[in-house]
């Protein structure tokens, strides 16, 4: 059989197929950058003041609800305010000149800019106070918090991320006076304590639960 | 009226030409700006220093606090998200209130966060300075402190704040020759001289609907622009629920001179020219037994006044006669005496002291000073939030004269036109900054609480006024607190002001009633009934009022009543009286009177009297913001202080151009179909005795029915109920953070409210029945635009909620092609624009929509949200009531009802239940969960209506 192309037009053919692969690998790469998280992922996050969870949880055994008072009654856990740190560190590493800022918001009304770790898009309405509610502990999606010198996010946030839950709660939930609890692990029996749970807490069906209203507003 | 045809969709007439060399330039720039813009940016969190008291991050807090109109308030509760007041709902605590809002109240917020609100002092128009200013006043203290105030004078509006008007005697104290002037541009002049002539004092006339079961509007609109209305439209509604106890039903008459709200809500109504209602009122007073020569000619038939008279009698103190604002001193007085002679007086109608501080003249007050300051006597002016150079009858001359007054001073919230041509301007506080208070319709204090420190330095009157007594400079909260103390005063002050404050009322602040004997007044001769005399009304615009709303863009797009038109004032005629003159919708005209001449296009309304012309207030502004100047004419520019409310002598000369006019509604007539029913009284009773019948469509499902297990949420809009009045629409544009979209798109049907109030003439032009309807999305269990959405991006959630997943959204339109209800839209351009002041007005519990996507009513789906959050987190089920969509609450007549399905106790399953309910176009088979009540008509038995 005779050749169907001119090896010049195959050549060409030939440019064209390897520019078009170029192209689409090019418009993927940009799609990733373009829909990456502004953070990334199990990276600790540089922060005004170095602060260690590590220190304050793990070696103080703070509780989460000191600092992050609105968690169980709010969307948003909170941060807390300088005065909250100052309940401590009036009395405690003063002079330290890593904690300077925050002297400095009162003084100078400088105020510091923590740098966001866990960030969702603006379109999704998460609320911690129901997850807390149900039986959702907070090293669930922050992992050992605990064990964290500088916090870095452990969860990808994606929505597939979140439906792996929402789709199947009691591989997650515990029960609720374990919230809190940074080494709560899931114990063998975690599906059966888990659907014990679900009913329990009438935690609602898959289908409520991955409603797309659930989430987006 | 034809059909108007839309604008063109896609106008490329503007576009230049581009050479594919800059089109491929302008693609690789928009591909990198695409990819660069899209990423989400990192976000950084600021800490409080100190948390201030109750303030959980995302929860909203609200305060009690008034709002006010021509100087009467009207309770609010302000929602504060994380400090910004987002949203205001109406306070059930307050009398003129009881929980709902008319559309002013729902746009304050937007005034509040208006970009284009005056941000700094001004003198001659350059930039100056508080300090400034307050030097400058202390030095003309020396003069006019010298001489005992004289030369010394001050404009106010209506002034009901007891703190400003006892500041204002207190300068007039120290000063007594020095001058408070008062002009309100709509104003109680003519309601307080009819209760001196009936009275002999001025007295405040209030009225109770819930007693009334006769009712006869002399060109009153009770239901949409009176003092009080939001309080009246409930009770009169209240008193109308046929559903619950027909025979009760009240009956309405209205006459009216240009079309309102009410006369469309009446079961019989006449339209007159505004002269001709003294003839009416006289014809009826003599029916009612009042010695009053009878008018030989009266422009009624008598069979319609026999009737409207034998329903006042035989509803011996359950009547009531109300008089508008418009109609002359005598009218109301009569109608005083006709109220006493019907034995209302006590049951449906009360008189109390006048709610405004000092009842004087208004008109007489300014023309004092128009002269004042012709004759040069006028050295400081003092002008407190009115805008006197655009708002005053044009015979006045106010501009000119203000160039004799050697120090004036305004304070105002806008560089309009007062502002622009005073020696200082002031930025005043919004009513949501400052501390103040202000009494309602029916005297009821509250006091007015700020929900923020002043965006940019604004001062409230208050402030101003204590500058200028040389009082300590004192902040308003401790003027505001110091005259409390006083009134209330006792060891338990603080115990009275902090519950007045949360309860946004002042305990038994209210008037009481007075003992009034009425008198027959001495009555003008009539004016000839020259039926050839073109006649002109004047009237606050329906959304801008008397011009204080025309930069705020909600209310600007918001469609006014009955003519459905956005952005611009048209002048007002009868389609008759276009036909005599062969004038048609947005034809331009020239209309002349008392030597004065306007051009304005024209709105043929249906429902308008013949031979008259109504000119709206409010359009036509030279300065004030972005968008108040440049649209529609100045009705002041016709007004005169000799006629204010209205005079014949008008002519109209057609000029042969046109102006396009953007109206929200290009049809309307129902041709023929049943979308917003109304039945006549025996027929409800009929069918509610008869019980459901069975639907005349059969539904024919080829899937199962749709299930709700959990929650089925519904809607019921009775229209019976429903007054027109679109406070629902602004509502829920304030709610949902809908955008606005500027006349040209409106022109091109792109406006994007989530519930629109659908209007339709039904008989003749001249004399037509209005039907109003809301609709928002029906949340069909059977949606068509699910079906052809490509990327299922409008779907069905668990409880019955029809959701547009914006994310997914791609715009093709093929969901709004195929919603036979038009309740869809869509975002053809970038309507949400990016400005600071106004991203802080937002709502943060729902997504900003951007450019391409669709989007449409949720049942606000981010309070169903909320309360199930809430009630889950307690272990129960969301309680009846507990969620309120937006504009369910701020309805002043309860006409929409929201609920559980699934709850056989819940108010809108019973709603439901009804045998009269209804939904639209069932023929479709889309199972709407959003349904109707007719609306009911209860017409006397010898009236045959047109």
């Amino acid at each position: 059989m005779a050749q169907v192309f001119h090896p010049r037009q195959l050549l060409l053919l030939k440019g064209i197929a390897l520019g078009a692969l170029l192209a689409a690998i090019a418009a993927a790469f940009l799609y990733r950058v373009a829909t990456q998280a502004p953070v990334a992922r199990n990276v600790p996050v540089e922060q005004p003041i170095p602060f260690s969870h590590k220190h304050h949880v793990g070696d103080d055994g703070l509780d989460c609800r000191y600092c992050h008072s609105s968690v169980e009654t709010s969307a948003f856990a909170g941060i807390p305010s300088m005065a909250t740190c100052r309940t401590c560190h009036s009395q405690l590493f003063t002079d330290a000149p890593i904690l300077a800022p925050l002297f400095d918001t009162r003084s100078q009304r400088a105020p510091v800019y923590w740098n966001r770790i866990h960030q969702l898009p603006d379109f999704v309405y998460f609320n911690h106070s129901i997850h807390v509610a149900k039986g959702v502990g907070c090293s669930t999606c922050h992992g050992r918090v605990d064990e964290m010198p500088l916090t870095w996010r452990v969860a990808s946030l994606e929505m597939q991320w979140c439906l792996g839950c929402h789709r199947a709660p009691e591989r997650y939930v515990r029960p609720r006076n374990r919230v809190f609890d940074m080494s709560w692990q899931p114990p063998a029996n975690q599906l059966e304590l888990g659907r014990r749970l679900v009913a329990a807490y009438h935690i609602r069906g898959t289908r409520a639960l991955t409603d797309c209203s659930t989430c987006h507003r | 009226m034809s059909p108007r045809q839309p604008r063109r969709e896609f106008d490329f007439s503007g576009v230049p030409e581009r050479s594919r060399r800059e089109f491929l330039k302008l693609m690789g720039a928009s591909i990198a700006l695409a990819s660069g813009c899209s990423r989400e940016l990192p976000e950084r969190i600021v800490p409080y220093e100190d948390m201030p008291e109750q303030l959980a991050a995302t929860k909203s807090l609200y305060f009690a606090t008034a709002l006010s109109l021509d100087g009467y308030g009207s309770g609010v509760l302000v929602e504060s998200a994380m400090g910004r007041p987002i949203k205001v709902e109406g306070n059930p605590n307050h009398p003129a209130s009881l929980g709902a809002t008319d559309v002013f109240s729902q746009a304050a917020v937007l005034t509040l966060w208006d970009p284009d609100r005056s941000q700094t002092v001004l003198r001659q128009g350059v930039l100056s300075t508080w300090d400034a200013f307050r030097a400058a006043l202390t030095a003309r203290r020396s003069r006019f402190a010298s001489q005992g105030g004289a030369g010394l004078h001050i404009l106010t509006g209506s002034v009901t704040s007891p703190t400003l008007a006892a500041q204002l005697h207190r300068l007039l104290d120290k000063y007594p020759e020095a001058r408070w002037h008062q002009y309100q541009p709509i104003n109680r002049d003519n309601v307080y001289a009819g209760t001196r002539l009936a009275f002999g004092e001025t007295r405040e006339p209030r009225y109770d609907f819930t007693r009334a079961r006769t009712v006869l509007s002399l060109d009153a609109d009770f239901l949409r622009s009176m003092p009080g209305h939001v309080r009246y439209a409930r009770d009169f509604n209240g008193a109308r629920r046929p559903g619950e106890t027909p025979s009760a039903n009240n009956r309405l008459y209205a006459i009216e001179s240009s079309p309102t709200l009410t006369g469309a809500k009446a079961d019989h109504c006449r339209r007159l020219r505004a002269s001709q209602i003294d003839r009416v009122a006289r014809a009826l007073a003599q029916r009612l037994g009042i010695a009053v020569e009878s008018p030989t000619s009266v422009p009624i038939e008598a069979g319609w006044l026999d009737a409207c008279a034998f329903d006042l009698l035989t509803r011996h103190g359950e009547s009531l006669i109300l008089v508008g604002e418009r109609q002359p001193a005598h009218v109301h007085a009569l109608a005083h005496l006709a109220n006493e002679r019907l034995g209302n007086v006590g049951t449906t109608v009360q008189y109390t002291n006048p709610v405004l501080a000092e009842p004087i003249d208004q008109l007489d007050s300014l023309r004092q000073l128009s002269a004042a300051m012709a004759a040069g006597e006028v050295q400081e002016l003092l002008i407190l939030g009115v805008n006197p150079l655009y708002a005053t009858p044009a015979d006045l001359e106010f501009a000119r004269h203000l160039q004799r007054v050697p120090f004036s001073v305004h304070l105002g919230l806008y560089r309009d036109e007062t502002a622009m041509r005073s020696l200082w301007h002031i930025p005043a506080a919004h009513e949501l900054e400052a501390w103040s208070d202000t009494r309602a319709y029916d005297g009821s204090a509250t006091i007015q609480q700020p929900l923020i420190a002043p965006l940019y330095g604004g001062r409230s009157p208050h402030e101003v006024l204590a500058v200028l007594a040389g009082e300590f400079e004192q902040d308003g909260h401790a003027i505001v607190r110091a005259l409390w103390q006083g009134e209330l005063g006792g060891d338990d002050f603080e115990h009275t002001w902090k519950t007045s404050l949360h309860n946004g009322v002042v305990p038994d602040s209210a008037f009481t009633a007075e003992q009034v004997t009425a008198r027959l007044p001495a009555l003008p001769p009539l004016r000839d009934a020259d039926s050839s005399e073109l006649e002109i009304v004047f009237s606050p615009d329906p959304h801008v009022h008397d011009g204080v709303y025309t930069n705020n863009a909600w209310l600007r797009e918001l469609p006014k009543p009955l003519t459905e038109l956005t952005w611009d004032n048209a002048v007002l005629m009868s389609p008759e009286s276009g036909r005599r003159r062969g004038l048609a919708n947005e034809d331009v005209v020239e209309i002349e009177y008392r030597g004065r001449r306007v051009r304005a296009p024209v709105w043929l309304l249906p429902g308008h009297p013949d031979e008259s012309l109504t000119l709206q207030f409010g359009y036509g502004r030279t300065a004030g913001g972005r968008i108040a100047p440049g649209a529609g004419f100045n009705a002041y520019a016709l007004q005169t202080s000799a006629a204010p409310s209205f005079d014949g002598g008008a002519r109209v000369h057609p000029l042969g151009t046109r102006y396009p006019l953007a109206s929200a509604q290009m049809h309307n007539r129902m041709e023929g179909r049943d979308l917003a029913r109304m039945l006549p009284l025996s027929a409800v009773i009929q069918r509610t005795a008869q019980g459901a019948q069975p639907s005349k469509h059969e539904r024919k499902l080829l899937y199962p029915p749709f299930a709700s297990p959990t929650y089925a949420w519904g809607m019921s809009i009775n229209l019976d109920a429903c007054v027109g009045c679109k406070a629902c629409t602004i509502a829920c544009q304030a709610e949902n953070n809908i955008p606005v979209v500027g006349k040209d798109q409106v022109q091109r049907g792109r406006e994007m409210h989530w519930i629109r109030v659908d209007r339709y003439f039904e008989g003749s032009d001249a004399h037509p029945r209005v039907h109003f309807q809301p609709v928002p999305c029906m949340h069909c269990e059977r949606a068509p635009c699910e079906v052809v959405c490509p990327v299922e991006a409008s779907v069905h959630d668990s409880e019955g909620l029809n959701v547009q997943v914006y994310n997914r959204c791609v715009g093709t339109r093929f969901c709004s092609n195929n919603c036979p209800y038009k309740v869809r839209r869509f975002n053809f351009l970038q309507y949400s624009q990016d400005v600071p002041s106004l991203n802080a007005q937002r709502n943060p519990d729902v997504t900003v929509r951007m450019r391409g996507v669709m989007e449409k009513c949720s049942y606000c789906l981010q309070r169903i949200a909320a309360a199930k959050i809430a009630s889950e987190k307690e272990g129960r089920r969301i309680r009846d009531g507990e969620v309120v969509t937006a504009c369910q609450a701020a309805c002043p007549t309860e006409a929409i009802v929201f609920g559980d399905l699934n709850d056989p106790a819940s108010r809108v399953r019973i709603a439901k239940t009804s045998p009269l309910d209804y939904v639209l176009l069932e023929e479709l088979n889309t199972l709407p969960r959003t349904s109707y009540l007719p609306a009911v008509e209860n017409p006397h038995p010898d009236l045959q209506e047109t």
